[in-house]
């Protein structure tokens, strides 16, 4: 066992170990512990869980490499303010609202407001994004396994179903909560860390937000000699139209997203909804402020390690670059994808002549930056956290749709609280089951679904969610009609323009991850029109919805609370 | 509350979040995507200046955005004498 699977094991055994301890600490008895924690997680706390439950496998291994390769520097901005901006949505338009109204799930919010049809589509389509976005994190989790650990995929997908199964089961709302707050903790550090070291030995600089700006002349500097476009440039990579699409498709979806939004539930008031918000997205950026400087950082080391312009012969390759040649992430550039070991050990190798795999860039930084093995296996844990995390987050929201909106409103209203949370706890055993299943033989198409979920949360939840709150004219059909156009354009053109099925050019070079926007905005005017046209809403829902709009205790919304039936 | 309170509660909250928007899209949309290149001929510590604001400063704004809401906010709670948060019994 090398020094770096020593310090991974050593890492992963704690944390995981931590992570059972708070969660058995945090057990639950009834329901309103199960879906939302009894609504009663500090501010702080529920920020950071939000963060840790937001920041996926994706955000921690992925994003940095994104920033550097795929966008080279500025079009993976994209990510960076897409994944960020949606929290202002968020707090501004929905938290303080949905928490005001009560109640556990998205589809809970749709069908009181509109009507039972709308609930169930809102159900269809919560758990569709939640499925395919878990599939990703159990994923994630095989891969650290097996790069790290030396284990099969399959037995390290094992682990870390058996370790979700131990805390959601057990904890529900409140067991996933408190151990995303310890999750958050060890991936900001594991995060953290490297950054401020490679840093400080690049730069002088400890705070990489700081000296990422000191490296940038040099780094536009050396991809000018490579002959690659600046880093620094904008519109080399993307056009200044699909950046806005792309950005907002991201922001809105934000908004939209059901594992995200029923987070709000969890606050003890509207101000503390409102707080949650605001903590979330402090701990989010301090993630998201460093990726873009770990990626600079790693670019400019890599150019260098392999010699700049002139290049280095293969045998003096840095280990780094054996280590991830053999496991395949390095290749040799251009459609082939040849193994570097198909070279001769005195070819001449440059940066240009090499592909790197966008999702080394983080966890090989601190080996790339000479950093000791302990830093290597603290990272390794950082992204088990954040894949744990996101994984336990989504399944309780496929859990709580299925026991919630599905077996007590529609099979069993009479189901006792025990009796609801034997169903709740059985749907997350068996969502495990499923999304272990999907981890190990993960269908082709996920990677390229994630990316799109947002598009899709955005052209069907948001305007609903939004409209729903902010216009008491808003008919049950029309968010009904809104939500099925927006939905049906958007995945009908991204069926159409994806690679893997369509390959079309589509209209106006719009982007499949960007088609989400113009969804969106087709939701709202359909909504709109045909809100205009329908029958109002009653007038006791339109006093609800002026209600939620007021902190404090009011009436209607204590009786709506208690079943009341308001349509 | 009486209707008259509600209405004027509910008109600078909805001030207050027209406010913020217009701040949030100038930061992320404006000086992130649409005046990058104008902003990038200005040097700010060692970045060009929209490229700042594409991967640092539109992050740090959105932060700032939503802090003055909930300290705003607070504030408007306060003036219509909203205090019951504790009582807010959400979850039957």
């Amino acid at each position: 066992m090398s020094d770096i699977q020593l310090w991974t094991l050593i890492f992963a055994v704690l944390t995981f170990s931590l992570y059972i301890v708070v969660a058995y600490r945090s057990r639950v008895s009834d329901t309103a512990g199960f879906y939302v924690a009894g609504g009663g997680i500090p501010a702080p706390a529920n920020g950071a869980a939000i963060a840790a439950d937001w920041m996926s496998a994706a955000s921690f291994i992925s994003l940095a490499g994104i920033v550097a390769f795929a966008g080279n520097g500025y079009g993976g901005s994209v990510y960076l303010m897409g994944w960020t901006g949606g929290y202002v949505l968020l707090a501004l338009l929905l938290a303080p609202y949905l928490r005001k109204f009560g109640k556990y799930t998205i589809p809970d919010f749709v069908g009181d407001r509109y009507n039972e049809t709308a609930r169930m589509v809102a159900v269809v389509a919560a758990i569709v994004v939640s499925f395919v976005y878990v599939a990703g994190q159990m994923a994630g989790v095989g891969v650290v396994f097996t790069r790290f650990l030396g284990v099969s995929t399959t037995w390290g997908v094992i682990i870390g179903m058996a370790i979700v199964f131990f805390y959601a089961v057990l904890g529900g709302m409140k067991g996933i909560t408190w151990t995303q707050v310890t999750q958050y903790t060890v991936l900001i550090i594991a995060y953290l860390i490297p950054a401020v070291a490679v840093s400080s030995k690049v730069t002088g600089v400890a705070l990489p937000q700081i000296g990422f700006g000191k490296i940038l002349d040099e780094l536009n500097g050396l991809q000018a000699d490579l002959g690659l476009a600046s880093y620094t440039e904008a519109f080399t990579k993307t056009s200044m139209a699909n950046m806005i699409l792309i950005t907002a498709a991201l922001m809105f979806g934000t908004a939209g997203l059901p594992h995200v939004i029923v987070r709000f539930y969890t606050a003890k008031s509207v101000r503390a909804a409102r707080f949650s918000a605001l903590w979330a997205l402090f701990f989010i950026a301090l993630l998201y402020t460093t990726a873009p400087s770990v990626a600079a950082f790693t670019k400019l080391n890599i150019i260098n390690e392999l010699g700049g312009t002139q290049g280095i012969p293969l045998a003096d390759a840095p280990s780094w670059f054996t280590t991830w040649a053999d496991v395949g992430l390095i290749t040799q550039a251009g459609e082939a994808a040849a193994p570097i070991s198909a070279l001769p050990p005195d070819a001449l190798i440059t940066f240009n002549d090499v592909a790197i795999n966008n999702d080394i860039i983080v966890l090989a930084s601190p080996e790339i930056g000479g950093l000791p093995a302990p830093v290597v296996g603290l990272v390794a844990a950082g992204a088990l956290a954040a894949a744990l995390s996101t994984a336990s987050g989504l399944l309780l929201v496929i859990s709580s749709s299925v026991a919630n909106d599905v077996y007590y409103k529609k099979i069993n209203p009479q189901a006792t609280e025990a009796r609801q949370l034997l169903v709740g706890r059985i749907a997350m055993g068996g969502a495990i089951l499923v999304a272990g299943y999907l981890g190990i033989n993960p269908p082709g198409f996920v990677a390229q679904v994630v990316a799109l979920a947002f598009g899709l949360a955005a052209a069907s939840f948001f305007p609903v969610l939004v409209l729903g709150i902010f216009w008491k004219g808003c008919t049950a059909k029309g968010a009904m009609w809104g939500m099925i156009v927006g939905l049906v354009t958007t995945f009908a053109y991204m069926i159409w323009t994806i690679p893997i099925y369509g390959g079309s050019e589509g209209i106006l070079d719009i982007p499949p991850t960007g088609i989400g926007t113009i969804g969106m905005l087709i939701n709202f005017a359909v909504t709109f029109a045909v809100s205009k046209v329908t029958e109002k809403p009653s007038a006791a829902m339109q006093e609800l919805v002026e209600e939620i709009r007021y902190p404090g205790r009011t009436e209607l919304v204590e009786a709506h609370l208690h079943g009341e039936d308001l349509h | 509350m009486d209707d008259r309170q509600r209405q004027e509660y509910w008109r600078r909250n909805l001030r207050l979040m027209g406010i913020l928007l217009f701040f949030w899209a100038l930061v992320s949309f404006g000086a992130g995507i649409l005046f990058v290149d104008a902003l990038n001929s200005v040097s700010f510590m060692g970045y060009p200046l929209g490229f700042w604001f594409a991967q640092q400063g539109s992050i740090i704004v959105f932060v700032i955005l939503i802090g003055i809401y909930v300290w705003r906010m607070d504030k408007l709670d306060a003036e219509y004498g909203i205090d019951e948060y504790d009582s807010e019994v959400h979850h039957p």
